[in-house]
């Protein structure tokens, strides 16, 4: 049971997240950010291990993980 | 107080550790080589910093942080290494930061010569470096005045939050002069509200000299600009030697003015009335004085003699706005002026 | 549920200014983090010119902004005045390498107690993509379209190897951040660089190979291959000097 708490408004959508989470459910939304950007997802919640990678390769302090 | 027989450099330095200096950073260059190395010796007795830097350039920076971080902090070099120093100085009147730079001037432009010269008037009064900035410049003539400005642009600079440069010249710096230092002034324990000291969040501090919205930059400039007002107001300073009576006005600075102070006298005893306007404040500059004077009715003519080519001149000739004539006499490449020509001068235009 | 990764209070809440996937914000992060498991309670950083000119909007603690390359001297200044606080410049290449290149190797050799953050991403990123002393050969930037060619502007300058030969530098490591155990490891470097300087030991620098998507053209995770694939070949991670050892 792991939680990933997304700051939608301080995502670049840079997708480093996506590319080292190991359960790959990290995804780009439909929704915008107030900066245009489509921020990151995290679906299904429920398959998150809380290993926090892709908290420690965001460059823009947009996740907090609970486990 | 008992006078002491010093060099213009060691007196320099010396001035600044009683005036609560205590950090030092600087680079060797002719002529002002014996502060480095006064300080050198001098600093760890009071337990103060003396260090050598890489570069002008790094001294500098040194300075800039030093300063930033609340200290009373003096830094010192000659012409070309002042030219170095440029970028620094920029930086620390955009960012407020006070400090004091000693520039014991020699011949220029380029490698020049090592011998007196005034040739950093114009470096010295505009600023210097990029961009929309002043400081305030202080003149000595006399060692002794040197050691008392030297305490002064440490007062100056932390009023004001700025850059004050003591503009001497190889002579001043190492000529020895009987001079009375002050009593040493204890060292500020507390550490100014602007200063990095280290701490965290809502109580941090930035010091910073980037304003990357126009507005931002304008109300800084704008800032500095009422501060420099205020400085012209209350600063500004300017020797005036028997001009009470004078027809003719001699104006000289540093160095140049001992020399034309002794045409004065001279002059006075073979019936020219003469006398002397000295700033001593080269920035902010006696505007006002001189204009004074030049709209006397008792005043014919200016006389400005300078160790370089014309460039106090351009304030002179501002001040005195078409008024009467200004001559000049300029000596060049570390040639000293002598009473002599100035004599001559006087003379020529009866 | 705990937290098992939460947002460090040594970073303001500030959105940090860089291109989406630039690697300067997991590096600001983890500086912060490693001061803020220290308990740092006097930390003064000096921001750059370069990209990371606005650290000192991010950094919440006392930071002062230092002309181009002068930072290392800026740093001994203030570290002169505050010996107590942990000191640190925070610089890119074109800073350290190119023009501030006297300030770093002296910095270095007086065996200054100050610590170095050192990103190297082989190009300058604020002005526009130029090429840097740390370029590599062949890479095509703005100044470079032709690819970096050695007998025109030579090889790119290895810092750590070159510092790591002073006897004033203490602690010199390089480290990346193209994945995570590299974020972890360049974390470690970090503490162990800020440990020695509260120590009192000296210098220490931390060199660490970044990423510029923008300037590169590639995307943020092609980037991070890049530097595993190209970057690491040039710059060599490890320790080059550990005055420990």
């Amino acid at each position: 049971m792991a939680f990933v708490h997304v700051d939608s408004e301080r995502c670049k959508a840079c997708g480093l997240c996506a590319s080292v989470c190991p359960k790959n459910i990290i995804k780009v939304s439909d929704n915008l950010n107030s900066k245009g950007y489509q921020p990151i997802e995290v679906v299904p919640m429920e398959d998150c291990i809380g290993c926090a990678a892709c908290a420690k390769i965001c460059p823009d302090c947009v996740l907090e993980v609970e486990r | 107080m008992e006078k002491q027989l010093l060099k213009g450099n060691e007196a320099i330095s010396e001035a600044a550790v009683r005036a609560g200096c205590r950090f030092y950073f600087g680079y060797p260059i002719t002529p002002q080589n014996q502060i480095p190395e006064y300080m050198s010796k001098r600093m760890p007795e009071v337990d103060g910093c003396f260090l050598q830097a890489e570069s002008e350039v790094a001294a500098i920076n040194m300075v800039y942080g030093a300063g930033g971080s609340g200290a009373r902090v003096m830094t010192s070099s000659s012409s070309p290494g002042i030219s170095l120093k440029q970028e620094g100085i920029s930086y620390i009147a955009a960012a407020e930061i006070p400090c004091v730079i000693v520039n014991m001037v020699r011949g220029g432009p380029g490698l020049g010569s090592i011998q007196p010269s005034q040739g950093d008037y114009f470096q010295s009064t505009r600023g210097g470096g990029h961009g929309d900035y002043r400081h305030i410049v202080l003149a000595p003539a006399t060692v002794q005045e040197a050691v008392d400005l030297v305490h002064l642009a440490f007062d100056l600079a932390d009023k004001y939050r700025m850059p004050v440069i003591i503009f001497g010249d190889g002579m001043i710096g190492q000529m020895m002069e009987p001079v009375e230092l002050p009593p040493m002034q204890e060292v500020r324990t507390e550490f100014p509200d602007f200063a990095t000291t280290g701490k965290r969040g809502k109580d941090r501090r930035v010091i910073n000299s980037l304003y990357i919205e126009t507005y931002q930059l304008e109300e800084l400039i704008n800032r500095l600009k009422s501060r420099y007002e205020q400085v012209e107001k209350n600063e500004t300073m300017c020797e005036e030697y028997m001009t009470e009576d004078a027809e003719i006005i001699l104006t000289a600075f540093g160095t140049v003015s001992r020399i034309a102070k002794n045409a004065v006298k001279q002059a006075r005893e073979m019936g020219f009335k003469v006398g002397l306007l000295r700033p001593v404040t080269l920035w902010p500059f006696p505007t006002k004085i001189m204009a004074s004077y030049a709209n006397k009715d008792s005043v014919k003519r200016f006389i400005d003699i300078e160790m370089n080519d014309g460039q106090m001149l351009e304030d002179v000739k501002l001040a005195v706005n078409g008024a009467v004539k200004v001559d000049f006499i300029g000596k060049l490449g570390g040639i000293i002026p002598t009473p002599d020509e100035i004599i001559e001068m006087i003379k020529e235009d009866k | 549920m705990g937290k098992v990764f939460s947002v460090t209070s040594y970073l303001t809440d500030d959105t940090m200014h860089y291109c989406p996937g630039c690697t300067h914000g997991i590096i600001h992060r983890l500086v912060a983090e490693v001061l803020e498991e220290m308990q740092a309670e006097r930390v003064i950083g000096v921001a750059p010119v370069g990209c990371a000119v606005f650290a000192y909007d991010y950094f919440n603690f006392d930071c002062h902004q230092a002309a181009h390359g002068r930072a290392p001297a800026v740093a001994t200044g203030i570290k002169r005045v505050h010996k107590d606080a942990l000191v640190f410049t925070y610089q890119g290449d074109g800073d350290l390498a190119s023009i501030g290149a006297a300030e770093i190797v002296n910095a270095a050799g007086r065996g200054e107690n100050i610590t170095v953050i050192f990103i190297n991403n082989a190009i300058y990123g604020m002005t526009g993509g130029q090429m840097a002393p740390t370029s590599l050969v062949g890479q095509k930037t703005t100044t470079s379209p032709y690819g970096r060619k050695p007998e025109l502007c030579g090889y790119p300058l290895t810092m750590s190897e070159m510092l790591a030969t002073q006897k004033g530098a203490y602690y010199i490591e390089r480290t990346s951040v193209h994945d995570v155990p590299n974020i972890n490891k360049t974390k470690k470097a970090i503490r162990k660089a800020f440990e020695a300087q509260k120590a009192g030991k000296g210098f220490s620098m931390i060199e660490i190979l970044s990423t510029c998507p923008t300037n590169w053209g590639m995307t943020p995770v092609e980037s991070l291959q890049w530097v595993k694939d190209s970057m690491i070949e040039v710059f060599p991670l490890g320790v080059f000097k550990d005055g420990d050892n």
